[in-house]
């Protein structure tokens, strides 16, 4: 069977469906922070699927466009990360519930 | 040109590693294990980008992926998480919710690629995209571009004020400076 857009959709949307609902599930804040990294990653995905599909060069800019934010998000995300743990010695995203006491 | 049974087997290997790499990440109990597993998963879609005749970008996904973000999330994690404690840093929870919203947007989603674009199927052939995107990227999405370099400067102010608070200088009065509590 010949490989068309379809497949990938469904493959990036599959793969977001892993990172949603791991985002859901874990309460580790850096797993959360891969969960991003993967439902971003599906979006490229899509992207670049419909890029070549309909001939456009679009597509791709806004994949490099994803690359940068994807990257900000993991520098700020981890350096807050690490100064979360600093402060309470731990990165499980319960613990943090300062507000709530 | 490669016969088809054989582009489809590497696009079934490429898939096949990145979603079996993303349900690695998603529900691994090893945190390391974890992180390990995204490196498959950035692996499995820069082979699907260089599938879809993206050169380009799936030798950037492999350069700032592999190489940058995920030697981040690395050393995080050896800096963060008692690591040898698997059990410890990894409760999962949730998973009634987690269901509920999974089959919502999974139908929605399926329901979308099959319905919407399910007649298309044959992709044209592709071409090096590399000059197209430096022409795209200076000419009509030179704003997007100055807004990202904007964007990325600001978190590299960001990241260094945040992770790098102890580093302060002494105060001007003679005393040294106090670590934040």
């Amino acid at each position: 069977m010949e490989v068309g857009l379809t497949h990938y959709l469904l493959l990036a949307a599959a793969v977001f469906l892993v990172g949603m609902v791991g985002f859901i599930v874990r309460r580790n804040t850096l797993i959360m922070l891969m969960c991003v990294e993967l439902m971003l990653s599906a979006a490229n995905l899509v992207f670049v699927a419909f890029s070549r599909e309909l001939g456009d060069e679009a597509g791709h800019v806004f994949v490099l466009m994803n690359f940068a934010v994807a990257a900000a998000e993991v520098a700020i995300g981890l350096a807050i990360l690490m100064e979360i743990f600093r402060r309470r010695r731990s990165v499980d995203a319960d613990d943090l519930n300062t507000l709530m006491e | 040109m490669i016969p088809e049974p054989v582009r489809a087997l590497l696009f079934y290997l490429c898939a096949g590693l990145a979603l079996a790499g993303g349900c690695w990440v998603a529900f691994a109990r090893n945190i390391v294990h974890s992180a390990f597993a995204l490196l498959a998963t950035f692996a499995g879609v820069a082979g699907l980008y260089a599938f879809l005749s993206a050169d380009f970008l799936a030798v950037v996904q492999l350069m700032i992926y592999v190489g940058g973000v995920l030697v981040l999330i690395l050393f995080a994690l050896m800096l963060t998480s008692r690591i040898e404690e698997a059990r410890v840093s990894n409760p999962t929870i949730g998973l009634v919710p987690g269901a509920v919203v999974l089959i919502a947007v999974s139908a929605l989603l399926v329901y979308a690629c099959v319905k919407e674009f399910g007649g298309t199927t044959d992709l044209p052939p592709g071409e090096p995209t590399t000059a197209g995107i430096g022409d795209a990227l200076l000419s009509r999405y030179v704003l997007p571009f100055e807004v990202i370099s904007v964007l990325l400067l600001a978190v590299l102010l960001g990241a260094v004020t945040i992770a790098g608070g102890r580093l302060r200088k002494p105060a001007p009065g003679g005393k040294p400076g106090k670590e934040r509590p």
